[in-house]
């Protein structure tokens, strides 16, 4: 058996999704190749030469693939689409934008959203929101998945690891369509989808500056930001921020919503998170259901509070370092 | 140009959903079904396009069995032109969907097509890009703005990293995000009016295509459910309990 990969990255570093899609893969069993595909992306198979239990690397540098685009990627995919049994893929914008293209031009059903693998084609994935878990076994010839990553570990590195490295031939860029601009967020926070704590605002926050409070905290707990969506319909922050159904999924050792009423959809993408913290001047905020603490205040009062207390105990130098 | 919105009655978001007992699926009876919210958004950009001028007509199209009419319906009452009803007993999956929604292009020559991202139903964000392969024309999802010029859709995506905005050559693919636009509601006189509007059937199995399902459906569960929490007094207690209970700062 031979599984394909699609690998995640910005043309400088391998996304987190893309070591949790190649646990998921060791999961299934059989030989591993990685398909990165790119321009320029010399330091991405460098890296991906770096994790134990790969067998090959694919590397498609083109110039065509700068903005790895749907049309182009699943062309040059169906180009070697032929030897492989498992065609997999993170389950974030880059994965659910291609993999489904890629999954009809072979006349496949792909399967979204893997949380766990169960052999014989039988995998586990939430559908309504997460409110459900269905078994399903499917009837392909082929698979192609897209993985959630926060249901897999990390593929381990290893020294001595020392993949094959095969150059696949790039194609010329499609004409149907072109890329034109992006606008993408700056963040010197560790990356929302890997962060080992995520800070989330929701619509309690008000507007965009007050998120201000929230980045005093994220400093100091090493934090990622998130947000509800209703925090980002209303501007206080960009698209890329929204936790949930339709947005990102996370799962850090520690999650803190703050001014979040925790609708079904929010939850979605938070509730395997390890630890739920959930503040919120309502008593009866449906988030505390699902919280492992909660505290009914005012977040104005709360937050800055918590950032005192934070350097009152680090200052007195009894409970350590942070470890984010 | 002719704008095609692809429709799907799903379960309405605001209803708690119940697994059945005997684990085959959920609960589907007696409960609020209503249009997928991105297709409402679909709908709403379509109407924008035509209020602009830009599209002369938007049809709905809409998958399922007899009750997906009245989703249909109400996308007429919002203001679109005149339906299309596909009609089956059988489960569908995305696959299938988009086999449908290329013969329906086929005959309908649309030079937009605008579906929702993801259905919240089985969450499965596939059907667009499924179609835009089987048509082999370009696919610009999660799309937070989309403009119309030279021929070509311009389209703002939402993306893990924030967006980015690609052209795409007409005729294409299009997949609705949560900020395209903000839907409006529908008027009782377009209510009054969207009955008079014609909505064409056609049999799946007159279309002559494989839409078999590709998996089977073993068992549904529900997930598992989390202890519920402890209430700290303050700040100083939670902190306490997250550094020596939970330790996790
Ligand atoms: C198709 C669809 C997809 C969706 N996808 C997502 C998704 O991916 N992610 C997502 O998050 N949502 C999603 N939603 C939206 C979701 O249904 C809710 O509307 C949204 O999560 C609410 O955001 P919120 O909790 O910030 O706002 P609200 O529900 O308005 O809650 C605000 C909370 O803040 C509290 N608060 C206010 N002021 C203070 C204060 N000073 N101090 C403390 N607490 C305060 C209030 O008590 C309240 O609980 C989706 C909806 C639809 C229809
Ligand atoms: N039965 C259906 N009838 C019409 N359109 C559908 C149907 N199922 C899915 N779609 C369209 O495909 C989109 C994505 O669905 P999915 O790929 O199932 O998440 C939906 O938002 C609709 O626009």
């Amino acid at each position: 058996m031979t599984i394909l990969i699609l690998a995640e990255h910005d043309h400088q570093n391998l996304k987190s999704a893309t070591y949790a899609t190649i646990s998921a893969a060791q999961k299934i069993g059989g030989d591993i190749h990685v398909l990165v595909a790119g321009s320029k992306v010399q330091s991405v198979v460098t890296q991906t030469g770096k994790i134990a239990g790969i067998h090959k690397i694919l590397v498609a540098d083109h110039a065509a693939y700068e903005h790895l685009l749907a049309e182009d990627i699943a062309d040059l995919t169906l180009s070697i689409a032929k030897e492989y049994e498992y065609i997999l893929a993170p389950a974030t914008a880059f994965g659910k934008n291609i993999a489904p293209r890629i999954a009809a031009l072979l006349d496949v059903q792909q399967i979204s959203d893997v949380m766990e693998i169960l052999g014989q084609k039988t995998y586990k994935r939430p559908i309504y929101a997460g409110n459900a878990i269905t078994t399903i076994q499917s009837s392909d010839v082929k698979q192609v998945l897209t993985i959630r990553a926060t249901c897999f570990d990390q593929a381990l590195k290893s020294e001595t690891a020392s993949p094959q490295i095969e150059i696949v031939q790039g194609k010329q860029a499609q004409s149907q369509s072109r890329f034109v601009s992006q606008e993408l967020t700056v963040s010197v926070r560790p990356e929302l989808t890997s962060a080992k704590v995520v800070i989330s605002g929701g619509r309690g926050l008000q507007n965009g500056e007050n998120f201000k409070l929230l980045e005093d905290l994220a400093d100091r707990l090493g934090a990622a930001i998130g947000a509800s969506r209703a925090a980002v319909d209303a501007g206080y922050v960009p698209n890329d921020y929204q936790v949930g159904q339709t947005g990102k999924v996370v799962a850090p050792d520690l999650y803190i919503a703050v001014g979040i009423s925790g609708a079904i959809q929010h939850l979605a993408g938070m509730k395997d998170s390890k630890v739920i913290v959930a503040i919120n001047k309502d008593e009866d905020a449906p988030i505390f259901q699902i919280s492992d603490y909660y505290l009914v205040q005012d977040l104005f009062t709360a937050i800055p509070e918590f950032c005192q207390e934070i350097d009152k105990i680090r200052g007195n130098g009894n409970l350590g370092q942070h470890k984010a | 140009m002719k704008v095609l919105v692809a429709v799907k009655r799903v379960i309405d978001y605001n209803v708690r959903i119940r697994v059945k007992a005997d684990q085959t699926g959920v609960e589907t009876s007696n409960v609020k079904m209503s249009m997928n919210p991105f297709d409402e958004i679909a709908v709403e950009e379509a109407l924008r396009l035509r209020e602009k001028g830009i599209a002369s007509e938007v049809v709905i199209v809409s998958i399922g069995g007899q009750n997906v009419q009245e989703t249909i319906r109400s996308g007429l009452a919002l203001g679109a032109d005149r339906g299309i009803h596909c009609e089956t007993g059988q489960e569908m999956q995305p696959l299938a969907i988009a086999k449908i929604l290329k013969k329906i292009i086929e005959k309908e020559n649309p030079n937009l097509v605008i579906l929702g991202k993801q259905a919240i139903d089985d969450d499965s964000n596939q059907t667009a890009q499924m179609l835009a392969a089987l048509t082999n024309w370009p696919q610009g999802t999660f799309a937070s703005k989309v403009v119309i010029e030279n021929n070509e859709a311009i389209v703002t995506r939402e993306v893990d990293g924030g967006l980015e905005t690609i052209a795409l050559k007409l005729p294409a693919i299009i997949s609705t995000d949560l900020r395209l636009n903000e839907p409006r509601y529908a008027s009782l006189p377009n209510i009054m009016k969207a009955k008079k509007k014609e909505i064409e059937v056609i049999p799946v199995n007159s279309l002559g295509l494989d839409a078999a399902p590709r998996f089977t459906t073993l068992k549904v569960e529900e997930p598992a459910k989390r202890q519920s929490g402890v209430k700290v007094a303050n700040i100083s207690e939670l902190v306490q309990k997250l550094v020596h209970e939970a330790k996790v700062i």
